[in-house]
Protein backbone atom coordinates (compact mmCIF):
# COMPACT_ATOMS: atom_id res chain seq x y z
CA UNK A 1 0.00 0.00 0.00
CA UNK A 2 1.57 3.07 -1.47
CA UNK A 3 0.75 6.29 0.31
CA UNK A 4 0.04 8.99 -2.41
CA UNK A 5 -2.38 12.37 -3.28
CA UNK A 6 -4.39 9.76 -5.55
CA UNK A 7 -4.75 7.42 -3.03
CA UNK A 8 -6.37 9.86 -0.51
CA UNK A 9 -8.63 11.00 -3.08
CA UNK A 10 -9.76 7.60 -3.87
CA UNK A 11 -10.40 6.47 -0.62
CA UNK A 12 -11.94 9.99 -0.19
CA UNK A 13 -14.53 8.64 -2.31
CA UNK A 14 -15.00 5.15 -1.56
CA UNK A 15 -15.31 6.07 2.32
CA UNK A 16 -12.09 4.78 3.30
CA UNK A 17 -12.46 1.40 3.13
CA UNK A 18 -8.88 0.24 1.32
CA UNK A 19 -6.79 1.52 4.70
CA UNK A 20 -4.89 -1.53 5.70
CA UNK A 21 -2.74 -1.76 9.15
CA UNK A 22 0.23 -0.40 8.02
CA UNK A 23 2.52 -3.56 9.64
CA UNK A 24 1.95 -6.72 10.32
CA UNK A 25 1.81 -8.56 13.70
CA UNK A 26 3.77 -12.03 13.10
CA UNK A 27 4.86 -14.46 15.47
CA UNK A 28 8.61 -14.54 16.86
CA UNK A 29 10.59 -17.51 14.47
CA UNK A 30 12.73 -19.83 16.11
CA UNK A 31 16.16 -17.80 14.88
CA UNK A 32 16.84 -15.06 12.88
CA UNK A 33 20.35 -13.74 11.47
CA UNK A 34 19.97 -10.31 12.97
CA UNK A 35 17.94 -9.41 15.90
CA UNK A 36 17.14 -5.44 17.16
CA UNK A 37 16.44 -5.38 20.89
CA UNK A 38 14.09 -1.84 21.16
CA UNK A 39 11.65 -1.03 18.39
CA UNK A 40 12.09 2.36 19.52
CA UNK A 41 13.93 5.03 16.76
CA UNK A 42 16.37 3.94 16.35
CA UNK A 43 16.04 0.37 16.68
CA UNK A 44 13.00 0.74 13.89
CA UNK A 45 15.41 2.80 11.52
CA UNK A 46 18.46 0.00 12.11
CA UNK A 47 16.07 -3.01 10.87
CA UNK A 48 14.89 -0.22 8.41
CA UNK A 49 18.61 0.29 6.67
CA UNK A 50 19.26 -3.06 7.52
CA UNK A 51 16.42 -4.41 4.82
CA UNK A 52 16.03 -1.44 2.35
CA UNK A 53 19.53 -0.20 2.29
CA UNK A 54 22.03 -3.06 2.93
CA UNK A 55 20.10 -5.89 1.42
CA UNK A 56 19.89 -8.09 4.84
CA UNK A 57 17.01 -10.89 5.38
CA UNK A 58 15.52 -12.98 8.58
CA UNK A 59 15.71 -9.76 10.67
CA UNK A 60 13.38 -9.13 13.57
CA UNK A 61 12.83 -6.19 15.99
CA UNK A 62 12.40 -7.48 19.71
CA UNK A 63 10.18 -4.42 21.48
CA UNK A 64 8.85 -4.71 25.26
CA UNK A 65 6.07 -2.78 24.81
CA UNK A 66 4.73 -1.35 21.66
CA UNK A 67 6.48 0.40 18.74
CA UNK A 68 7.72 4.07 19.33
CA UNK A 69 6.41 3.58 23.42
CA UNK A 70 9.52 5.51 24.57
CA UNK A 71 11.98 8.14 23.61
CA UNK A 72 10.81 8.46 20.22
CA UNK A 73 7.25 9.01 21.66
CA UNK A 74 8.23 11.71 24.20
CA UNK A 75 10.77 13.84 22.54
CA UNK A 76 10.75 17.97 21.30
CA UNK A 77 11.17 17.14 17.76
CA UNK A 78 13.92 19.23 16.99
CA UNK A 79 16.42 17.95 14.47
CA UNK A 80 19.94 20.04 13.95
CA UNK A 81 23.11 19.85 12.62
CA UNK A 82 24.97 22.27 14.34
CA UNK A 83 27.22 20.72 16.23
CA UNK A 84 31.18 21.30 16.64
CA UNK A 85 33.90 18.35 17.16
CA UNK A 86 34.97 16.75 14.18
CA UNK A 87 33.71 13.25 16.04
CA UNK A 88 30.07 14.59 16.07
CA UNK A 89 29.57 17.18 13.43
CA UNK A 90 29.83 14.75 10.36
CA UNK A 91 27.87 12.41 11.68
CA UNK A 92 25.00 14.91 12.43
CA UNK A 93 25.08 16.39 9.54
CA UNK A 94 25.21 13.37 7.63
CA UNK A 95 21.49 12.46 9.84
CA UNK A 96 20.28 16.10 7.99
CA UNK A 97 20.61 14.90 4.83
CA UNK A 98 18.88 11.92 5.69
CA UNK A 99 16.04 13.74 7.02
CA UNK A 100 15.33 16.13 4.00
CA UNK A 101 14.85 12.93 1.42
CA UNK A 102 13.15 10.94 4.44
CA UNK A 103 9.38 11.38 3.94
CA UNK A 104 10.34 10.45 -0.39
CA UNK A 105 12.30 7.67 0.54
CA UNK A 106 10.10 5.44 2.79
CA UNK A 107 6.98 6.56 1.55
CA UNK A 108 5.81 7.93 4.84
CA UNK A 109 4.40 11.54 5.98
CA UNK A 110 6.89 12.44 8.75
CA UNK A 111 5.91 16.29 8.51
CA UNK A 112 9.59 16.94 8.47
CA UNK A 113 10.02 20.74 8.76
CA UNK A 114 12.81 22.71 7.93
CA UNK A 115 11.81 25.78 9.85
CA UNK A 116 15.15 26.72 10.89
CA UNK A 117 16.96 26.63 14.51
CA UNK A 118 18.23 29.73 16.10
CA UNK A 119 20.82 29.30 19.19
CA UNK A 120 20.59 32.80 20.66
CA UNK A 121 23.91 34.32 22.22
CA UNK A 122 23.88 36.81 25.15
CA UNK A 123 27.22 37.86 25.41
CA UNK A 124 30.42 38.64 23.41
CA UNK A 125 32.23 35.40 24.69
CA UNK A 126 28.84 33.61 23.49
CA UNK A 127 28.82 35.15 20.06
CA UNK A 128 32.57 34.07 19.60
CA UNK A 129 31.87 30.25 20.72
CA UNK A 130 29.19 30.43 18.33
CA UNK A 131 30.75 31.89 15.75
CA UNK A 132 33.37 28.94 16.19
CA UNK A 133 30.36 25.91 16.15
CA UNK A 134 28.73 27.48 12.77
CA UNK A 135 32.70 27.41 11.00
CA UNK A 136 32.67 24.26 12.23
CA UNK A 137 29.75 22.83 10.82
CA UNK A 138 30.47 24.93 7.69
CA UNK A 139 33.57 22.86 7.07
CA UNK A 140 31.97 19.71 7.59
CA UNK A 141 29.10 20.68 4.93
CA UNK A 142 26.15 21.99 7.06
CA UNK A 143 25.00 25.80 6.72
CA UNK A 144 25.03 28.05 9.84
CA UNK A 145 24.88 31.80 9.33
CA UNK A 146 25.58 34.25 12.14
CA UNK A 147 22.69 36.88 12.99
CA UNK A 148 23.15 40.14 14.70
CA UNK A 149 20.48 41.38 16.91
CA UNK A 150 19.09 43.36 13.94
CA UNK A 151 18.70 40.69 11.67
CA UNK A 152 17.49 38.67 14.23
CA UNK A 153 15.04 41.08 15.40
CA UNK A 154 13.30 41.33 12.29
CA UNK A 155 12.84 37.60 12.59
CA UNK A 156 11.67 37.19 15.81
CA UNK A 157 10.48 40.40 17.40
CA UNK A 158 8.55 39.19 20.38
CA UNK A 159 12.55 38.01 22.11
CA UNK A 160 13.01 39.98 25.10
CA UNK A 161 16.12 41.61 23.62
CA UNK A 162 16.68 44.02 26.21
CA UNK A 163 16.44 41.78 29.22
CA UNK A 164 18.97 43.79 31.70
CA UNK A 165 20.48 40.57 32.83
CA UNK A 166 20.62 38.41 29.72
CA UNK A 167 20.12 40.82 26.62
CA UNK A 168 19.60 39.28 23.27
CA UNK A 169 23.05 39.78 21.49
CA UNK A 170 22.31 37.83 18.09
CA UNK A 171 21.91 34.22 17.21
CA UNK A 172 23.36 31.24 15.22
CA UNK A 173 20.89 29.80 12.50
CA UNK A 174 20.79 26.65 10.82
CA UNK A 175 18.36 27.33 8.37
CA UNK A 176 18.23 23.52 7.13
CA UNK A 177 17.37 22.82 10.66
CA UNK A 178 13.83 22.11 12.66
CA UNK A 179 11.04 19.91 13.60
CA UNK A 180 9.79 16.39 12.59
CA UNK A 181 6.35 14.65 13.78
CA UNK A 182 8.23 12.12 16.22
CA UNK A 183 5.88 9.66 16.00
CA UNK A 184 5.51 9.74 12.35
CA UNK A 185 9.06 8.76 11.94
CA UNK A 186 8.94 5.81 14.35
CA UNK A 187 5.80 4.95 12.25
CA UNK A 188 7.31 5.16 8.70
CA UNK A 189 10.39 3.07 9.52
CA UNK A 190 8.28 0.56 11.10
CA UNK A 191 6.28 0.30 8.18
CA UNK A 192 9.28 0.48 6.18
CA UNK A 193 10.73 -2.21 7.79
CA UNK A 194 7.74 -4.72 7.73
CA UNK A 195 7.03 -4.10 4.27
CA UNK A 196 11.01 -5.16 3.36
CA UNK A 197 10.20 -8.55 5.30
CA UNK A 198 11.03 -7.62 9.26
CA UNK A 199 9.54 -8.80 11.75
CA UNK A 200 8.47 -6.38 14.32
CA UNK A 201 7.37 -8.48 17.53
CA UNK A 202 6.19 -6.43 19.91
CA UNK A 203 5.09 -7.58 23.57
CA UNK A 204 8.47 -9.51 23.35
CA UNK A 205 10.65 -8.45 26.46
CA UNK A 206 14.59 -9.36 26.45
CA UNK A 207 14.64 -11.43 29.88
CA UNK A 208 18.71 -12.68 28.89
CA UNK A 209 21.12 -13.67 26.54
CA UNK A 210 22.28 -16.77 25.44
CA UNK A 211 26.25 -16.54 25.35
CA UNK A 212 28.93 -19.61 24.74
CA UNK A 213 32.48 -18.97 24.79
CA UNK A 214 32.09 -15.22 24.17
CA UNK A 215 29.64 -16.11 21.07
CA UNK A 216 26.17 -14.75 21.45
CA UNK A 217 23.21 -17.38 20.69
CA UNK A 218 20.19 -15.79 20.56
CA UNK A 219 18.43 -13.99 23.51
CA UNK A 220 15.80 -15.71 26.07
CA UNK A 221 12.75 -13.82 25.79
CA UNK A 222 9.09 -13.75 27.34
CA UNK A 223 7.82 -15.15 24.95
CA UNK A 224 10.53 -17.75 24.46
CA UNK A 225 14.23 -18.50 23.05
CA UNK A 226 15.23 -16.40 19.40
CA UNK A 227 18.36 -17.53 18.16
CA UNK A 228 20.31 -15.00 15.97
CA UNK A 229 23.69 -14.25 14.64
CA UNK A 230 24.16 -10.92 15.68
CA UNK A 231 22.20 -8.98 18.14
CA UNK A 232 21.78 -5.22 18.02
CA UNK A 233 20.76 -3.30 21.49
CA UNK A 234 19.27 -0.15 20.87
CA UNK A 235 17.61 0.76 23.94
CA UNK A 236 17.86 4.51 24.91
CA UNK A 237 17.43 4.68 28.53
CA UNK A 238 17.19 1.01 29.50
CA UNK A 239 20.81 -0.01 28.18
CA UNK A 240 22.32 -0.74 31.51
CA UNK A 241 19.25 -2.74 32.41
CA UNK A 242 19.47 -4.68 29.37
CA UNK A 243 23.13 -5.36 29.02
CA UNK A 244 23.44 -6.45 32.86
CA UNK A 245 22.11 -9.49 31.28
CA UNK A 246 25.14 -10.11 28.74
CA UNK A 247 27.13 -9.58 31.94
CA UNK A 248 28.42 -5.66 31.02
CA UNK A 249 26.49 -4.16 33.86
CA UNK A 250 29.05 -1.42 33.82
CA UNK A 251 28.84 0.80 31.27
CA UNK A 252 30.08 4.47 30.53
CA UNK A 253 26.08 5.21 31.43
CA UNK A 254 23.72 6.72 33.83
CA UNK A 255 19.89 6.82 33.21
CA UNK A 256 18.35 10.41 33.79
CA UNK A 257 14.97 11.56 33.37
CA UNK A 258 14.47 14.49 31.02
CA UNK A 259 10.87 16.21 30.90
CA UNK A 260 9.44 17.69 28.07
CA UNK A 261 6.17 20.06 27.65
CA UNK A 262 3.13 21.28 25.88
CA UNK A 263 0.90 24.54 26.16
CA UNK A 264 -2.10 24.65 25.03
CA UNK A 265 -2.96 24.98 20.78
CA UNK A 266 -2.25 28.56 20.20
CA UNK A 267 -2.44 30.77 17.01
CA UNK A 268 0.98 30.69 14.50
CA UNK A 269 3.49 32.66 16.98
CA UNK A 270 7.14 31.09 16.96
CA UNK A 271 7.84 30.54 13.40
CA UNK A 272 11.30 28.30 14.18
CA UNK A 273 13.22 26.53 16.66
CA UNK A 274 14.49 29.19 18.94
CA UNK A 275 17.02 27.97 22.11
CA UNK A 276 17.97 30.42 24.92
CA UNK A 277 21.46 30.73 25.41
CA UNK A 278 21.69 31.83 29.02
CA UNK A 279 19.23 29.60 30.41
CA UNK A 280 18.27 26.01 29.29
CA UNK A 281 15.06 26.89 27.53
CA UNK A 282 14.25 25.64 24.02
CA UNK A 283 10.85 25.81 22.20
CA UNK A 284 9.08 25.47 18.82
CA UNK A 285 4.92 25.13 18.01
CA UNK A 286 3.57 22.29 16.60
CA UNK A 287 1.50 22.71 13.69
CA UNK A 288 -1.38 21.64 16.23
CA UNK A 289 -0.26 25.03 17.68
CA UNK A 290 0.91 24.04 21.12
CA UNK A 291 3.86 25.07 22.20
CA UNK A 292 6.50 22.50 22.57
CA UNK A 293 9.72 23.10 24.83
CA UNK A 294 11.97 21.75 27.28
CA UNK A 295 14.98 22.27 29.65
CA UNK A 296 17.78 20.53 31.59
CA UNK A 297 17.41 17.08 32.65
CA UNK A 298 16.66 16.73 36.33
CA UNK A 299 19.88 15.83 37.38
CA UNK A 300 19.84 12.70 39.19
CA UNK A 301 20.05 8.84 38.39
CA UNK A 302 16.20 7.93 37.44
CA UNK A 303 14.17 5.22 35.82
CA UNK A 304 11.17 6.92 36.61
CA UNK A 305 9.25 8.56 33.08
CA UNK A 306 8.29 11.65 35.10
CA UNK A 307 10.21 14.39 36.93
CA UNK A 308 9.84 16.42 39.61
CA UNK A 309 8.61 20.33 40.13
CA UNK A 310 12.09 22.02 40.40
CA UNK A 311 12.81 21.30 36.80
CA UNK A 312 9.16 22.84 35.87
CA UNK A 313 9.87 26.10 37.50
CA UNK A 314 13.22 26.12 35.88
CA UNK A 315 11.91 25.90 32.59
CA UNK A 316 9.39 28.27 32.73
CA UNK A 317 11.78 30.98 34.21
CA UNK A 318 13.86 30.29 31.39
CA UNK A 319 10.76 30.69 28.75
CA UNK A 320 9.69 34.12 30.85
CA UNK A 321 12.90 35.54 30.48
CA UNK A 322 13.05 34.61 26.64
CA UNK A 323 9.45 35.45 25.62
CA UNK A 324 7.67 37.00 28.33
CA UNK A 325 4.36 36.59 26.06
CA UNK A 326 3.69 33.33 26.33
CA UNK A 327 3.61 33.94 30.14
CA UNK A 328 -0.54 33.32 30.05
CA UNK A 329 -0.29 30.17 27.79
CA UNK A 330 -1.73 26.96 30.07
CA UNK A 331 0.72 23.99 30.22
CA UNK A 332 -1.65 21.29 28.71
CA UNK A 333 0.83 18.08 29.48
CA UNK A 334 4.09 17.51 30.17
CA UNK A 335 5.70 14.26 30.68
CA UNK A 336 9.56 12.68 31.16
CA UNK A 337 11.50 10.38 28.96
CA UNK A 338 14.96 8.52 30.20
CA UNK A 339 17.81 9.41 29.03
CA UNK A 340 21.28 7.56 28.34
CA UNK A 341 23.62 9.82 29.31
CA UNK A 342 27.00 8.65 28.48
CA UNK A 343 29.91 10.21 30.17
CA UNK A 344 31.15 12.34 27.42
CA UNK A 345 27.72 13.67 26.33
CA UNK A 346 28.60 11.72 22.94
CA UNK A 347 26.84 8.53 21.66
CA UNK A 348 28.19 4.96 21.17
CA UNK A 349 27.65 2.84 17.83
CA UNK A 350 30.27 -0.19 18.30
CA UNK A 351 30.97 -3.53 18.57
CA UNK A 352 31.27 -5.49 22.77
CA UNK A 353 33.93 -7.36 23.64
CA UNK A 354 30.70 -10.63 23.53
CA UNK A 355 31.10 -11.71 19.68
CA UNK A 356 27.81 -11.09 17.74
CA UNK A 357 26.48 -8.15 20.44
CA UNK A 358 26.49 -5.01 18.96
CA UNK A 359 25.36 -1.63 20.94
CA UNK A 360 23.85 1.49 20.32
CA UNK A 361 23.52 4.02 23.47
CA UNK A 362 24.41 7.35 25.18
CA UNK A 363 22.02 9.69 22.76
CA UNK A 364 21.59 11.78 26.36
CA UNK A 365 19.33 14.19 24.97
CA UNK A 366 20.17 13.76 21.49
CA UNK A 367 18.52 11.15 20.23
CA UNK A 368 15.77 12.19 18.39
CA UNK A 369 17.58 14.12 15.70
CA UNK A 370 20.55 11.51 15.24
CA UNK A 371 17.69 8.88 14.45
CA UNK A 372 18.30 8.49 10.60
CA UNK A 373 22.09 8.49 10.81
CA UNK A 374 21.98 5.95 13.98
CA UNK A 375 20.01 3.85 12.15
CA UNK A 376 21.90 3.95 9.39
CA UNK A 377 25.40 3.54 11.10
CA UNK A 378 24.12 0.85 13.29
CA UNK A 379 23.04 -0.84 10.51
CA UNK A 380 26.23 -0.73 8.48
CA UNK A 381 27.98 -2.39 11.36
CA UNK A 382 26.18 -4.92 11.84
CA UNK A 383 25.98 -6.12 8.46
CA UNK A 384 29.62 -5.40 7.08
CA UNK A 385 31.21 -5.26 10.57
CA UNK A 386 32.87 -2.02 9.44
CA UNK A 387 31.93 1.30 10.74
CA UNK A 388 30.06 4.18 8.95
CA UNK A 389 33.09 6.73 8.33
CA UNK A 390 30.84 9.37 10.36
CA UNK A 391 30.39 7.29 13.33
CA UNK A 392 33.60 5.88 13.39
CA UNK A 393 35.06 7.66 16.17
CA UNK A 394 31.50 6.43 18.81
CA UNK A 395 33.63 3.66 19.86
CA UNK A 396 32.48 2.05 23.18
CA UNK A 397 36.51 1.85 24.27
CA UNK A 398 37.18 5.44 23.59
CA UNK A 399 37.03 6.31 27.42
CA UNK A 400 39.54 4.22 28.36
CA UNK A 401 41.93 4.97 25.51
CA UNK A 402 41.29 8.97 26.45
CA UNK A 403 39.78 9.94 23.23
CA UNK A 404 36.18 11.33 24.61
CA UNK A 405 33.69 13.51 22.22
CA UNK A 406 33.10 15.99 25.05
CA UNK A 407 30.91 19.03 23.08
CA UNK A 408 30.84 21.05 26.34
CA UNK A 409 34.24 19.88 27.82
CA UNK A 410 32.17 19.40 31.34
CA UNK A 411 33.83 15.98 31.93
CA UNK A 412 32.95 12.15 33.29
CA UNK A 413 29.37 13.53 34.79
CA UNK A 414 26.40 12.61 32.83
CA UNK A 415 24.26 15.32 34.72
CA UNK A 416 26.41 18.42 33.07
CA UNK A 417 25.70 17.10 29.43
CA UNK B 1 11.88 14.77 46.96
CA UNK B 2 12.73 15.86 50.79
CA UNK B 3 16.34 14.70 51.48
CA UNK B 4 16.20 13.74 55.40
CA UNK B 5 19.61 15.11 56.32
CA UNK B 6 21.06 13.14 59.82
CA UNK B 7 21.85 16.53 61.26
CA UNK B 8 19.18 19.45 59.72
CA UNK B 9 16.06 17.01 59.16
CA UNK B 10 14.18 17.07 56.15
CA UNK B 11 15.91 19.29 53.76
CA UNK B 12 14.40 20.20 50.06
CA UNK B 13 16.53 18.14 47.30
CA UNK B 14 16.99 21.87 45.52
CA UNK B 15 19.54 22.98 48.22
CA UNK B 16 21.65 19.82 47.31
CA UNK B 17 23.62 19.11 43.93
CA UNK B 18 24.24 15.89 42.70
CA UNK B 19 27.83 13.95 42.17
CA UNK B 20 26.50 10.31 41.43
CA UNK B 21 27.40 6.61 42.48
CA UNK B 22 28.50 6.33 45.79
CA UNK B 23 31.18 4.18 44.81
CA UNK B 24 33.23 7.49 43.66
CA UNK B 25 33.93 7.39 48.00
CA UNK B 26 36.07 4.25 47.13
CA UNK B 27 38.86 6.19 44.86
CA UNK B 28 41.74 3.60 44.18
CA UNK B 29 44.94 3.93 44.86
CA UNK B 30 47.03 5.97 42.36
CA UNK B 31 50.04 3.90 43.17
CA UNK B 32 48.73 0.17 43.07
CA UNK B 33 49.15 -2.10 39.93
CA UNK B 34 47.15 -1.46 37.17
CA UNK B 35 46.15 1.82 38.63
CA UNK B 36 45.01 2.78 35.19
CA UNK B 37 42.33 0.41 34.82
CA UNK B 38 41.54 0.86 38.49
CA UNK B 39 40.84 4.85 37.40
CA UNK B 40 39.31 4.21 34.42
CA UNK B 41 36.46 2.10 36.19
CA UNK B 42 36.27 4.96 38.88
CA UNK B 43 36.06 7.39 35.91
CA UNK B 44 33.76 6.21 33.98
CA UNK B 45 32.09 2.74 34.30
CA UNK B 46 28.75 2.70 36.49
CA UNK B 47 26.19 0.44 38.02
CA UNK B 48 23.05 2.90 37.32
CA UNK B 49 20.57 0.36 39.03
CA UNK B 50 16.73 0.60 38.14
CA UNK B 51 16.09 0.30 41.58
CA UNK B 52 17.64 1.26 44.86
CA UNK B 53 20.70 3.67 44.56
CA UNK B 54 23.05 4.75 46.68
CA UNK B 55 24.61 8.36 45.87
CA UNK B 56 26.42 11.32 46.74
CA UNK B 57 24.33 14.95 47.29
CA UNK B 58 25.74 17.68 48.51
CA UNK B 59 24.20 19.94 50.76
CA UNK B 60 25.76 23.31 48.67
CA UNK B 61 22.79 25.46 49.87
CA UNK B 62 22.71 24.88 52.97
CA UNK B 63 25.75 23.26 55.49
CA UNK B 64 28.30 22.48 53.05
CA UNK B 65 28.47 18.45 53.88
CA UNK B 66 28.48 15.44 51.78
CA UNK B 67 25.26 12.72 51.71
CA UNK B 68 25.26 9.25 50.98
CA UNK B 69 21.29 8.87 49.75
CA UNK B 70 19.43 5.72 49.30
CA UNK B 71 17.21 6.22 46.93
CA UNK B 72 15.18 4.00 44.51
CA UNK B 73 15.37 5.34 41.00
CA UNK B 74 12.56 3.73 40.04
CA UNK B 75 9.82 5.76 42.44
CA UNK B 76 12.15 8.64 43.64
CA UNK B 77 11.65 7.06 46.96
CA UNK B 78 14.34 8.11 49.51
CA UNK B 79 15.18 5.67 51.74
CA UNK B 80 17.67 7.18 53.90
CA UNK B 81 20.69 9.52 54.43
CA UNK B 82 23.68 9.42 56.17
CA UNK B 83 26.69 11.19 56.50
CA UNK B 84 29.25 10.80 53.89
CA UNK B 85 32.07 11.57 56.31
CA UNK B 86 31.00 8.44 58.17
CA UNK B 87 30.34 5.75 55.49
CA UNK B 88 34.00 7.05 54.39
CA UNK B 89 35.46 6.30 57.79
CA UNK B 90 33.68 2.59 58.26
CA UNK B 91 34.92 1.67 55.57
CA UNK B 92 38.62 2.12 56.26
CA UNK B 93 40.47 0.38 58.80
CA UNK B 94 41.34 1.46 62.13
CA UNK B 95 45.02 2.48 61.30
CA UNK B 96 43.85 4.70 58.11
CA UNK B 97 41.08 6.23 60.78
CA UNK B 98 43.46 7.41 63.19
CA UNK B 99 42.04 5.45 65.80
CA UNK B 100 43.97 4.12 68.86
CA UNK B 101 45.92 0.53 68.60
Amino acid sequence: MRFSALRVIRETLTGHKGWRPLWRNPEPQAFYDYLIVGGGGHGLATAYYLANTFKQSRIAVLEKGWLGSGNIGRNTTIIRSNYLLPGNEPFYEFSMKLWENLEQEFNFNAMVSQRGIVNLFHTDGQRDAYRRRGNAAILAGADAELLERDALRGMVPFLNFDNARFPVKGGLLQRRGGTARHDGVAWGYARGADRAGVDLIQNCEVTGFRIENGHLKGVETSRGYIGANKVGVAVAGSTSRVMAQAGMGQLPIESHVLQAFVSEGLKPTIPNVITFGAGHFYVSQSDKGGLVFGGDIDGYNSYAQRGNLPVIEDVAEGGMALMPMIGRARLLRLWGGIMDMSMDGSPIIDRTPIEGLYLNAGWCYGGFKATPASGYAFAQLLATDRPHETAAAYRLDRFARGYVIDEKGAGAQPNLH
Amino acid sequence: MLIPHPLLGLRDAQEFSYLGDASLLDRPDGLAEKAGDAFFSYVYLRENPAGVHRELWFHEQGDRSWLVVTRNTVTHEILGAELARDVALRSRSPRERGDPA
